[in-house]
């Protein structure tokens, strides 16, 4: 079955007793032991009926043998985390999320985990890094916010002949556009609000493992930790999954357009967007099925940013991406104010760099939003002579 | 201003912006910041939603704490707590402590190099004596899940505080309406609100109170860090839940009260676990911290037999997990609540194979009565298992 076949049939053919097309949302937290015997279902934080559609659904559409649904994304790599002990060390992608920078050097790390900060791109940096007690890979591609294109077959290659998980963050690609098991991850993560939720409106994280055994230790975590999403969240989630395939195509059309009017546009620097980079470009078109919906650029002038954003119309200045609107953000003061200035500098997050997530509005309505926006910026701050 | 009107007004019963008598559901998980220089107080729903801190306000206000957070679960709540602890930490935990919160412990905390140990915290010499150097915190239930034990809060605070422990007290049985930890010198309380505060049996929270802001800063970091958040709809629905908390509470209360009078008379109930009843072990303790018992019981039957039996007699209580609805909940600890804890660790503790928990929920009393009576007489307990319904 095609992906867009799976996604719009989520939740079909599973309510045996009514035939609802959608399922229902199970609001029960406890069920009874009719007979004396479990149905399956006990307690809602270890599975509730809902939950479990949209479980099975990510599972499927990452091509994992389980799925997992949190309250949030964090919520999904907090619960991942749970695999490691003590003494135990990773490899992280160096341009990460800020939040899971944050959880890793400033929670993990009182429980005796050490985390090495490695740019994925390069892999004779990743093996330098493996010491004998590291234990996995954690891997961003994209990556957030600098959209690098990081390889999955080699890296999960050479962490397979080690012996190390490999977690990837599949945020910004969406089991739509890439399917890092295929390529042979062990675990997949989702911020689910972004992309799959799709409209600004649920937080949510999800969980995909490959492998039994596997499955069933982050099983146990989930319902030892309880971080769990609630069924109507896991309602709209998969309500916004319907259209995942639709959004992105329009996502990736819109963001394509928008990369090329802004690096010809004289106010811009750069432009990071996977097409601009050649091997970033030819990495994705083997392992992806197209881009990207979001990309960062950076302009000339740090003075235009604050009179940039703030003359926006169309486009929201607010943290998050992967909703039907466009939103901009600021890395440095937003998602990634938690990540000291020197690793930022070294990672090319500087005061100069926005962050789009490109919406389905009409192409034309963002141009103009963005040119108008720029064009006041820069009148601004050439009459009060700051350029 | 009483407990039973904070329930209803607590500064959430009217959005100042329509006038509308309950708080919206703000299902957004970003907002538009309309300034670089001056951030909204909301920038991302994971680190602060409208419609959930109406709720975190709410329960900070009934338990008299500085600060309430909201958690997808009591377990997400608790384990967000422990967060607070890191590598070498050493805690004391309440012996008969629920299964899950064992499991937790001893399963995933255990491997992140926290110690536990695992001590009768009704008795204040065993509490002292386990404290070591590196002790950093004191995890009390009471009463107590499913034995209903009563550890004395405010002497355990003193202590606590004399080696510059933490307290965190589960106060999910009683919930403020009846208990107050905060007032008795507790530092951190958390709920699983799942239970009695949602009350419905229609979602799973947890909810965690502070009393100073210090701590309340790192929770703050944590939940926000960690992101296991409530969501916003079951926010909404708590809060909902909560306004009717002292109503349920005194009803459920009362009903549990008759009930364990009732079981202790009878010939095939060997003993009655009740704060309420003169014969246990707390209730003076219990009538000096608490200004109510509870709708929690516990009752011993004799054997796993007898107690599966029972179970597929009861008409009315939903057999089932979980506790703190407007339904009864009848359920088996040995197979349920504390499956997770091995059979010698329970049994040690004295949650033996014939003990049933009753949580006594809105029904009429004596219709509860006339079904548990079918379920116990003799005559029915000689019948084998015919199923329900």
């Amino acid at each position: 079955m095609r992906i867009e076949t799976h996604l719009a049939q989520i939740g079909t053919k599973k309510e045996p007793k009514t035939g609802a097309i959608n399922f229902p949302v199970y609001f029960a937290t406890a069920y009874e032991h009719i007979g004396g015997v479990s149905t399956g279902f006990d307690y809602t934080r270890t599975a509730n009926p809902t939950r479990q559609v949209l479980e099975q659904s990510i599972a499927a559409l990452e091509e994992g043998d389980a799925g997992f649904a949190c309250s949030s994304g964090m919520a999904a790599i907090q619960t991942v985390m749970g695999l490691f002990s003590q003494g135990d060390h990773l490899i992280v992608s160096l341009d990460l999320y800020g939040g899971t920078y944050r959880l890793f050097e400033q929670v993990l790390s009182r429980y005796g985990l050490t985390f090495s900060w490695v740019d994925l791109r390069d892999l004779s940096q990743v093996e330098q890094a493996i010491q004998p007690n590291t234990k996995a890979i954690f891997i961003e591609t994209l990556t957030n916010p600098l959209i690098q294109v990081i390889n999955l077959e080699e890296i999960c290659q050479l962490a397979k002949r080690q012996q190390l998980l490999t977690i990837v963050d599949n945020t910004f690609m969406t089991p739509y556009l890439q399917q890092p098991i295929k390529w042979g991850a062990d675990i997949v993560l989702h911020s689910a609000t972004k992309y799959l939720g799709g409209h600004n409106d649920v937080l949510a994280g999800l969980i995909v493992s490959k492998g039994e055994e596997l499955s069933e230790r982050i099983g146990f975590l989930h319902n030892s930790i309880g971080a769990t999403l609630a069924p109507l969240d896991a309602w709209l989630l998969m309500r916004g999954m319907k259209t995942l395939a639709l959004r992105m195509n329009q996502h990736l059309a819109n963001a394509r357009e928008l990369a090329l009017f802004l690096n010809q546009h004289p106010l811009v620097e750069k432009v990071f967007y996977p097409s601009f980079d050649p091997e970033g470009r030819q990495i994705l078109t083997k392992q992806a099925r197209g881009f990207s919906g979001i990309f960062s650029f950076r302009l000339k002038d740090e003075n235009l940013v604050r009179p940039f954003l703030e003359h926006l119309e169309v486009i929201s200045f607010a943290e998050s991406l992967g909703g039907v609107e466009s939103l901009i953000t600021h890395p440095a003061t937003q998602t990634h104010a938690d990540m000291p200035d020197e690793l930022c500098q070294k990672i090319g997050i500087c005061g100069r760099l926005v962050r789009i997530s490109v919406g389905i509005e009409h192409i034309e309505d963002l141009q103009q939003d963005i040119a108008q926006a720029l064009k006041k910026a820069d009148q601004i701050i050439r009459r009060s002579g700051l350029s | 201003m009483k407990k039973e009107t904070i329930a209803l007004h607590n500064g959430n019963e009217i959005d100042p912006y329509t006038g509308a008598a309950s708080i919206p559901i703000y299902q957004a998980s970003t907002y538009h910041q309309f300034s670089l220089e001056h951030p909204n107080q909301f920038d991302y729903a994971r680190s602060g939603n409208p419609t959930r801190e109406a709720l975190e306000n709410a329960i900070a206000k009934l338990e008299g704490g500085c600060r309430g957070f909201a958690f997808a679960s009591g377990m997400a709540a608790i384990s967000t707590t422990f967060l607070l602890f890191s590598h070498n930490d050493h805690l004391i935990v309440s012996k008969d402590v629920y299964g899950g919160t064992y499991r937790l412990l001893t399963q995933v905390l255990t491997r992140l190099g926290i110690e536990v140990t695992f001590v009768d915290t009704t008795d204040l010499q065993a509490v002292e004596a386990a404290i070591r150097p590196n002790t950093k915190g004191i995890y009390i239930e009471t009463p107590s899940n499913p034995l209903l034990k009563v550890s004395n809060l405010s002497l355990l605070a003193e202590l606590a505080k004399a080696y510059q422990l933490l307290t965190i007290v589960d106060n999910t049985f009683l919930t403020p309406y009846y208990q107050q930890p905060l007032k008795l010198g507790i530092d951190v309380v958390v709920h699983s609100a799942t239970k009695f505060i949602g009350g419905h049996s229609d979602v799973v929270a947890g909810l965690v109170v502070v009393k100073e802001d210090e701590i309340a800063e790192k929770i703050s970091f944590l939940q926000n860090s960690f992101g296991a958040i409530l969501g916003v709809q079951d926010s909404w629905l708590i809060l909902r839940g909560l306004k009717t908390l002292p109503v349920r509470m005194k009803n459920s209360s009362k009903s549990a009260k008759v009930i364990a009078d009732w079981l202790e008379q009878h010939p095939a109930v060997q003993r009655v676990y009740y704060t309420g009843l003169e014969s246990h072990e707390g209730h003076k303790l219990q009538a000096e911290q608490a200004s109510g018992h509870g709708a929690v019981l516990s009752f011993d039957v004799g054997s796993e037999e007898k107690a599966k039996q029972i179970l597929n007699r009861v008409r009315l209580p939903l057999v089932a997990v979980s506790l703190g609805a407007v339904e009864s909940i009848l359920s088996y600890p040995a197979m349920m609540s504390h499956a997770s804890m091995p059979r010698e660790v329970r049994l040690q503790y004295g949650i033996s194979d014939g003990l049933l928990r009753l949580s006594v929920g809105l029904e009429d009393v004596e219709d509860l009565i006339a079904d548990l009576e079918q379920a116990l007489s003799v005559k029915s307990l000689l019948v084998t298992s015919e199923g329900r319904r």
